[in-house]
């Protein structure tokens, strides 16, 4: 089993595995964002290009660094290689390009865009960009439409990570949709008028990094930091049945399937479980989902006993008793 | 005079035709290669001869044959680059057009060689007419026992066929080339795995320029070593130069590596000077994305020493002061040559023909175009121009396949050599005279 | 929508082009299909048409979009019946291809990327076509012309208007004997 070192981090891996993967393995901060590449999905990977690292050991064997950063996705480890990404400035600084690469013509919408709050090119943004943007031109823009009854393709959002085509290939029977034209004016679609319809086409909802593809049946529902995620399952004929459910109150206002810690699907649900299943009463409820304490969607799920502040104001000046508000009123 | 391998017979009538490049010794090689020689003994051949890739990364091609992977059961196949598509290169159509059967020759030598029982050569679309050529010849390489079954007697059975492509300069990567053949469109895969082991159809494969192959022939013919003699140092052989822009005769030159660049530009034999009496300016060396390199430094080295038409040569002084020799693609240009309008089309066309695979090539390129078309159209501002460094210095490295670093490489070197023509253009917009726009974000769907 | 079929010469050859590739590999044979079908439906690429080679290579039709729609010599809208390619790029535009350029959209009063109102010609500017030592170029169908003057330009347009034929890539070129 081969050995190799990332930031300074060894670890044992099976053959064959990824760089990216070893990281996973090892967690913690020097773990390269994703934003194509996704576990489940062959071929997947190596076109975003924001989980670059350096290769600054190729073996044991062959100790010659790579020439170039490398998609640690798509690079398998060899004994005694070492690693550097958050250790190496250059990685830094060439990821900081990269997200903004991506971020060029993106609309930047989070404001009226269902996905923020569980957008990885938000997080991403956060986490490994600039804060401004250098570009000056009109961004590029496409009409939405309507893929299928159920999802809304936003083509402006998109950031061509390939994975609702490879959900398409892979996990559907039938793909209806691809890649079409090329360079900067490539995008996802049907080419003609054509409903993707697929008993698993939902699943290209959930893979989607962006707002791109949104689930028809919960648009400008809700906030997604608004809505209780549950666990539930049900007893399903065409997929597992075990989903994530998210409540409003006593309602399902939307159903996905459940996600690991890096956002990735764990089982595939059929789009009758995702569409059709949104009453209560078709689920058992197993608990409430598991969310990384530093997502915005915890927002409303942890509070503090007691606030840790004051509010400034109530300290400076209290309102004469007849000019209070009455809580009751 | 040089010596020529390739064009040798260039000036014999009818010489594309099979009757005539036979009588002048066509088809030796595959004699030689399979009577004489073995499919190991041929490869030892082309190593020795010191062949690097034509196409343009100079990659040693004995080398390359023999990373080749050989799994029992398993086809293997030798694919010809005729993608040719690098801006200022057309040497290959030159070649393929005039000597249909030089290229034909190579091929089945090179596929004895490497145990290829079926071989294809991709061409671009656009010369649908050159692969009317090819296939007529191929016709007769078939019709007079060179393909087929059975070959000589010697039981080695070969299959070539011409695939044309549809208008990708992508393509002419080798990945997206194996792509495109596959009937998928033209995006480079990720590497590794690479050709050798894993190509056309998921089989070891090679994957060789126009010029590679039929530089096979002389190479087989004559001896490895032999042609080794040819050029200077590790640049070994003849080389096919496309001449164009201010020249006075432009055209496809063969070249003994080592002829100094003053010769080439100057001498009748080749370029003869400079069109209508008017000063180099700057000449970019191995076709439109190697660096560009002013007048003073293309024709000599930062050390003083002749620039010689050779990989080393060229190369001497990195991409500080050097350049590449690249597919050959010779472009020069003349004093009235405005640098940032030729970076601005350069970089359209880079633009263009960016698969959109990933990021850093798909989005920046079109950012980089828009802010030349903007400092071109005199509105641009001194920062665009540190802008524009950094842009192609996010892209080179970071890309699935050499399109970023080629589309980066011209950006970078226009800037290096050519910094106050760019400031000349933000800070006095109003000496700017006649700047034609024929600027369209092209949607590729439209007519 | 499904009166499309290929001529019988054409369905042959096309037969014969599925046959160049290993069993299973016969998708590798669309590009040169999706040639000969631009050819024989009016120059361009309907939907049912890549429909068709869908069927005819027992692929997804969405293969063949995604194909289509890739390669720039691939027409997804009706065009002209000549059309018109002008090279733009590096040694061609250094001498000249403007001017070619703004010359035929003058003559033609048509702009890049449009066709004429009587259907007969589509004008583009397309990337370096590999005839930089004979710069300014153009291609129609088939054909390379090179060296070009406006005056020749002229000429050119003249014969191609009273040819009246639609040119295509898999013609038999006019300038070079095969």
């Amino acid at each position: 089993m081969p050995k190799v070192t990332i930031d300074g981090q060894m670890i044992e891996v099976p053959d064959g595995t990824t760089i990216l993967q070893a990281a996973r393995m090892i967690g913690g901060p020097i773990v390269p964002p994703a934003m194509c590449y996704y576990s489940s999905l062959k071929t997947s990977g190596g076109y975003c290009r924001t989980c670059i690292v350096k290769v600054s050991k190729g073996s044991e064997k062959d100790p010659r660094p790579m020439p170039k950063p490398v998609a640690s996705c798509r690079t398998t480890v060899m004994d005694g290689m070492e690693v550097q990404n958050i250790t190496s400035p250059e990685v830094v600084e060439a990821r900081k390009g990269v997200v903004e690469f991506l971020l060029l013509n993106h609309p930047l919408d989070c404001p009226i865009c269902d996905q923020a709050g569980e957008c990885h090119l938000q997080d991403l943004a956060y986490e490994h960009g600039l804060s401004k943007t250098r570009y000056e031109f009109e961004r590029r823009t496409f009409e939405k439409i309507d893929i299928g009854e159920k999802i809304k393709l936003h083509m402006t959002r998109c950031i061509l990570c390939y994975r609702c085509v490879k959900v398409a290939d892979q996990v559907t029977n039938k793909r209806v949709h691809g890649v079409m034209n090329r360079g900067d004016v490539a995008e996802i679609s049907t080419y003609i008028q054509h409903a993707v319809d697929n008993d698993f086409s939902g699943n290209m909802i959930d893979v989607c990094p962006v707002g791109a593809l949104t689930d028809r049946t919960f648009r400008f529902q809700s906030r997604i930091w608004n809505v209780n995620p549950m666990d539930a399952h049900r007893d399903c004929k065409t997929c597992s049945g075990k989903v994530t459910l998210w409540m409003k109150g006593n309602d399902v206002a939307r159903v996905s399937a459940r996600k690991d810690k890096y956002g990735e699907v764990i089982d595939w649900i059929c789009n009758d479980c995702r569409f059709e299943k949104k009453d209560a009463h078709d689920w058992q409820m197993d608990g409430p989902t598991n969310i990384e304490r530093h997502s915005v969607i915890s927002q409303n799920h942890y509070s503090l006993k007691e606030p840790a502040h004051k509010p400034l104001l109530n300290t400076l000046y209290t309102a004469p008793a007849d000019r209070q508000l009455n809580s009751n009123n | 005079m040089g010596k020529k391998l390739l064009l040798q017979h260039d000036h014999v009538p009818g010489i594309h035709s099979y009757e005539v490049y036979r009588k002048h010794g066509g088809y030796a090689s595959v004699e030689k290669a399979m009577k004489q020689l073995s499919a190991e003994a041929v490869v030892e051949e082309i190593k020795k001869s010191g062949l690097r890739g034509r196409g343009g990364a100079g990659f040693p091609t004995g080398m390359k044959w023999s990373f080749l992977a050989k799994p029992p059961g398993v086809p293997r196949y030798l694919v010809c680059n005729a993608d040719e598509s690098e801006p200022g290169t057309f040497k290959d159509r030159y070649l393929m057009e005039r000597h249909p059967h030089l290229l034909i020759e190579g091929m089945i030598t090179s596929s004895f060689a490497l145990g290829a029982n079926t071989s294809y050569i991709y061409i671009r679309g656009e010369y649908f007419y050159v692969s009317r050529i090819l296939e007529k010849a191929i016709e007769e390489a078939y019709a007079n026992g060179w393909l087929g079954k059975n070959i000589l007697g010697t039981g080695y059975d070969l299959d070539l066929y011409v695939q044309v492509g549809a208008g990708a300069y992508i393509c002419g990567e080798e990945t997206a080339l194996l792509e495109s053949l596959e009937g998928k469109r033209g995006n480079p895969r990720i590497k590794p795995p690479f050709p050798a082991i894993a190509g056309l159809y998921g089989c070891p494969t090679v994957v060789n320029n126009v010029e590679t192959i039929a530089a096979v022939v002389p190479i087989v013919t004559m001896g490895g070593d032999e042609y080794a003699k040819i050029g200077i140092g590790k640049s070994t052989g003849t080389k096919l130069i496309s001449a164009s822009g201010h020249i006075n005769k432009p055209g496809v030159y063969e070249i003994e590596l080592g002829v100094p660049v003053e010769e080439f530009i100057y001498s009748e034999e080749y370029c003869g000077g400079i069109k209508n009496g008017k000063q180099l300016k700057a000449v970019v060396a191995g076709g439109s994305s190697v660096p560009i390199l002013p007048a003073h430094l293309i024709l000599k080295t930062v050390n003083g020493e002749p620039r010689l038409m050779s990989y080393e040569s060229l190369s001497d002084g990195g991409f500080a002061t050097g350049t590449m020799l690249g597919s050959g693609g010779f472009i020069v240009m003349d004093e009235d040559t405005s640098i940032v309008k030729n970076l601005w089309n350069f970089t359209r066309f880079y633009h263009h023909e960016s698969c959109g695979q990933c990021s850093p090539c798909r989005e920046g390129t079109g950012w980089m175009e828009k802010i030349l078309h903007r400092i071109l159209h005199g509105h641009g501002k001194i920062s665009d121009i540190d802008l524009l460094w950094d842009i192609q210095g996010k892209i080179e490295g970071k890309t699935i396949c050499p399109l970023g670093d080629a589309a980066a490489w011209p950006v970078a070197a226009a800037i290096r050599h050519f910094r106050s023509e760019f400031e000349e253009y933000v800070k006095n917009p109003g000496s700017i005279q006649d700047v034609k726009h024929y600027y369209r974000l092209n949607n590729l769907t439209e007519a | 929508m499904n009166n499309i079929r290929f001529s019988d010469e054409s369905l042959a050859l096309v037969q014969k082009m599925i046959q160049r590739y290993p069993e299973g590999r016969q998708k590798s044979a669309l590009i040169p299909m999706l040639h000969v079908a631009q050819a024989e439906f009016d120059g361009w690429l309907a939907p049912e048409v890549m429909d068709y080679i869908a069927s005819l290579l027992n692929i997804q039709p969405v293969e063949v979009y995604e194909v289509a729609s890739f390669y720039s010599m691939f027409n997804l809208k009706p065009v002209g019946k000549c059309v018109i390619e002008v090279c733009r790029t590096s040694s061609c535009w250094l001498l000249g291809a403007e001017d070619v350029i703004r010359h035929l959209e003058n003559k033609l009063s048509v702009k890049v990327g449009g066709t004429t109102t009587d259907g007969m010609f589509t004008l583009k500017s397309v990337e370096c076509l590999g005839s930089c030592g004979t710069a300014p170029m153009m291609q129609v169908g088939a054909d390379y012309y090179e060296n070009l003057t406006l005056p020749k330009v002229d000429q050119l347009v003249e014969k191609f208007r009273h040819d009246g034929k639609r040119k295509c890539y898999t013609d038999q070129p006019e300038n070079v004997t095969i």
